[in-house]
C-alpha cells in the first residue's frame, strides 16, 4: 500500500487558485463600463455564435471569461434561476445581487470541494437601474468571492493592466460612443505596452440601455450600428442612443 | 459531499444540467408543482364557478395580422370583470388571446411568454412561428384534465412569420389540437357571431386600418348577440384590446386609437343597428 503525500490545506488551495487563474489568463478580456444611459459590455471575440456577453433577465446581463463550457453552464443556470424566480414571484424580484450571490455560492462550493475541479472562469453580473447611481456591477472571481465594482471593470487575460488603464480614463456620464472608444482602446493594449488595432468584426458589443422602451433592456450592438459608433471620432456631440438607431438597423 | 446541494446556497444540480432549452421542461423536472396542468383536482360534482373570458377574433391582412378581444369576464350570469385583458404579446412577433377560464388562462400565458423568452435567451435565437404554436398546443393538452371539469382554456395565437413574411393565425381546441386558419378566426362564447360577421366583412386585400375596423365590427356583433361578450363601454371608456403584428413586431393600439375606431362604428350603427350590409349576390 502506498501512502499519499501530505499536502497542506494552504498549499492545496493555492494550487487550485493557481490552476484557475492560469486558465482564465489564457483568454481574451471582457470590459464592462457604465455610460450615461446604461452599461456597456465589450469583449474581444471573433465568434458571432459563441457569446461571452449575454442577457439574463430584463435588466440583468452576464459577461464571462475562461473556459467556455463552464461559463456557458453557469449562464444557463443563471437564466433558469432568474426565470424561475420571476415566474414564482414577480419580474421585479429578480435582482443582480441575488443572482451574484447564487453564483458566488456555486463557484465557492466548487472551488473548495476536493472532488471537483475548480472552474476556470471569472464572471460579471450587471444590472442597469433607473439612474446611473442605481447601476450595479458585480465581479465574481473563480473562488466564489464577490467584488462590488463601480465605473469600469475588466476580467480575463490582461485584466490588471486594462483595469488600471480604464480607471484612469473612465468618468461618469460618458456617451455610448465615448465609452465604446475607451473600451476598445483598453482592449487593444498589449502586455508589453504595444497597441493592436481591433475592428468591428473582432468585437462583441452589447448594452443594457435604460432608455430602451422595451421591458428587456439588453441589446447587442451589431453591424452598421457598431461600425458607426466606432467611427464617430471625438464623439462629444454624439448622442446616438441605441434605442434611436434601433429602428434604422432592424432591416439588417 | 454534494448530496444536499440546497443547503449550500449554490445552484441545485438541475440548474446546471445541460440539455433542454425549454423552461417548461426545466420546471417539470425541478418544481413540477408549478406547472399549471400538474395539480390534481379534487373530485367534485358539477362545474367550478370561476370567471370566464369570452370572445377573441383575429384577421390577417397583407403585411400583418390583427388580434383583438373584448373586455368582459363572466361567472355564470354575473359580469365578473368589465375590463379584463385577454390579449397578450407572446414575444416580439406574436400574440395570444385567451378564451375560457381566466385564472388558468392568464397563468398559461405567463408561462408561454416565459417559455419563448427562455428559449430565446438560452439558444440565442427565436423559435419558428410553428414551433411557438406547437409549444402552446402542448400546454393546452396538459390542461385537459381541468378542461374536462369545466376549466377549459382555448386560445387564439397569431404572429408574423419572419421566414415566410406573412401574418398567420392558429386556433386550438381543448385537447390541444391546433389548426392554422386562413384569413380570419374567432374563439370563445361569442365566436359564432364574430365569425359570421367576419365572414361577410373580410377580404384578403384589407389594409391594416380596415382589418382593425373589421375585427372591432365583429366584436360588436358578438356583443350584440352573446350576453357574455362586452361591447364598447363609452361611459367607462372601456374599449376592446386591439393588437397588430407586422414585420415591425407587436404593437398594441392605444385606448385613444381604439376608441376612435369604436366610436366611428357606433356612429354608423345608430343608423344601421345591424352593421354594414353585404351584397346579396
Amino acid at each position: 500500500m502506498t501512502t499519499p503525500f501530505y499536502v497542506s490545506p494552504q498549499q492545496a488551495m493555492a494550487d487550485r487558485a493557481e490552476y484557475a487563474r492560469k486558465g482564465i489568463a489564457r483568454g481574451r478580456s471582457v470590459v464592462v463600463l457604465q455610460y450615461s444611459d446604461g452599461i456597456l459590455f465589450v469583449a474581444e471575440n471573433p465568434s458571432r455564435a459563441l457569446h461571452k456577453v449575454s442577457e439574463i433577465y430584463d435588466r440583468i446581463a452576464f459577461a464571462a471569461v475562461g473556459k467556455y463550457n463552464e461559463f456557458e453552464n453557469l449562464r444557463i443556470g443563471g437564466v433558469r434561476y432568474a426565470d424561475l424566480r420571476g415566474y414564482t414571484y414577480d419580474r421585479d424580484d429578480v435582482t443582480a445581487r441575488g443572482l451574484a450571490n447564487v453564483y458566488a455560492q456555486t463557484l465557492g462550493t466548487i472551488f473548495s470541494s476536493a472532488a471537483e475541479k475548480p472552474y476556470e472562469v471569472e464572471l460579471i453580473v450587471a444590472e442597469v437601474g433607473e439612474a446611473p447611481e442605481d447601476d450595479q456591477i458585480y465581479r465574481l472571481p473563480h473562488d466564489g468571492s464577490i467584488v462590488d465594482e463601480h465605473g469600469s471593470v475588466a476580467v480575463g487575460g490582461n485584466a490588471d493592466q486594462i483595469s488600471s488603464y480604464l480607471d484612469q480614463r473612465h468618468r461618469d456620464g460618458m456617451t455610448l460612443a465615448e465609452a465604446l472608444k475607451l473600451a476598445v482602446e483598453s482592449l487593444a493594449r498589449d502586455n508589453n505596452g504595444g497597441e493592436r488595432s481591433l475592428t468591428a468584426e473582432q468585437l462583441e458589443v452589447a448594452v443594457l440601455d435604460r432608455k430602451r422602451p422595451q421591458q428587456r433592456k439588453f441589446k447587442r450592438v451589431l453591424g452598421r450600428q457598431l461600425s458607426r459608433l466606432l467611427e464617430s471620432e471625438g464623439a462629444a456631440a454624439e448622442d446616438s442612443s441605441v434605442a434611436e438607431s434601433e429602428a434604422e438597423d432592424s432591416e439588417e | 459531499m454534494e448530496a444536499n446541494t440546497r443547503d449550500t446556497g449554490r445552484l441545485p444540480a438541475a440548474f446546471l444540467t445541460p440539455g433542454s432549452s425549454s423552461f417548461m421542461d426545466f420546471l417539470g423536472a425541478h418544481s413540477p408543482q408549478l406547472l399549471p396542468g400538474n395539480r390534481p383536482l379534487p373530485p367534485l360534482q358539477g362545474a367550478v364557478e370561476a370567471p370566464h373570458g369570452t370572445t377573441i377574433v383575429a384577421a390577417s391582412f397583407p403585411g400583418g395580422v390583427v388580434l383583438a378581444g373584448d373586455r368582459r369576464a363572466t361567472m355564470g350570469n354575473v359580469i365578473a370583470q368589465r375590463d379584463i385583458e385577454k390579449v397578450f404579446p407572446a414575444d416580439e412577433y406574436s400574440a395570444v388571446g385567451i378564451a375560457g377560464t381566466a385564472g388558468i388562462a392568464v397563468e398559461m400565458v405567463k408561462l408561454f411568454q416565459l417559455e419563448l423568452e427562455h428559449f430565446e435567451k438560452v439558444e440565442g435565437t427565436v423559435l419558428s412561428l410553428e414551433g411557438k404554436a406547437n409549444r402552446l398546443s402542448t400546454m393546452i393538452r396538459g390542461n385537459l384534465g381541468m378542461a374536462m371539469q369545466g376549466l377549459a382554456v382555448v386560445p387564439l395565437f397569431a404572429g408574423w412569420d419572419v421566414d415566410r413574411e406573412k401574418g398567420r393565425i392558429f386556433s386550438y381546441d381543448v385537447t390541444g389540437g391546433r389548426s392554422e386558419e386562413h384569413g380570419f378566426a374567432a374563439t370563445g362564447s361569442g365566436s359564432m357571431f364574430a365569425r359570421g360577421s367576419l365572414k361577410k366583412l373580410y377580404r384578403d386585400d384589407l389594409t391594416e386600418d380596415q382589418a382593425v375596423t373589421a375585427v372591432v365590427q365583429a366584436l360588436y356583433d358578438a356583443a350584440d348577440d352573446d350576453s357574455a361578450t362586452g361591447g364598447p363601454d363609452l361611459a367607462r371608456r372601456i374599449f376592446p384590446i386591439v393588437t397588430v403584428i407586422t414585420d415591425d413586431g407587436y404593437k398594441r393600439y392605444s385606448e385613444a386609437e381604439v376608441s376612435e375606431v369604436a366610436r366611428a362604428i357606433l356612429e354608423r350603427r345608430l343608423e344601421e343597428p345591424d352593421g354594414p350590409r353585404a351584397a346579396l349576390l
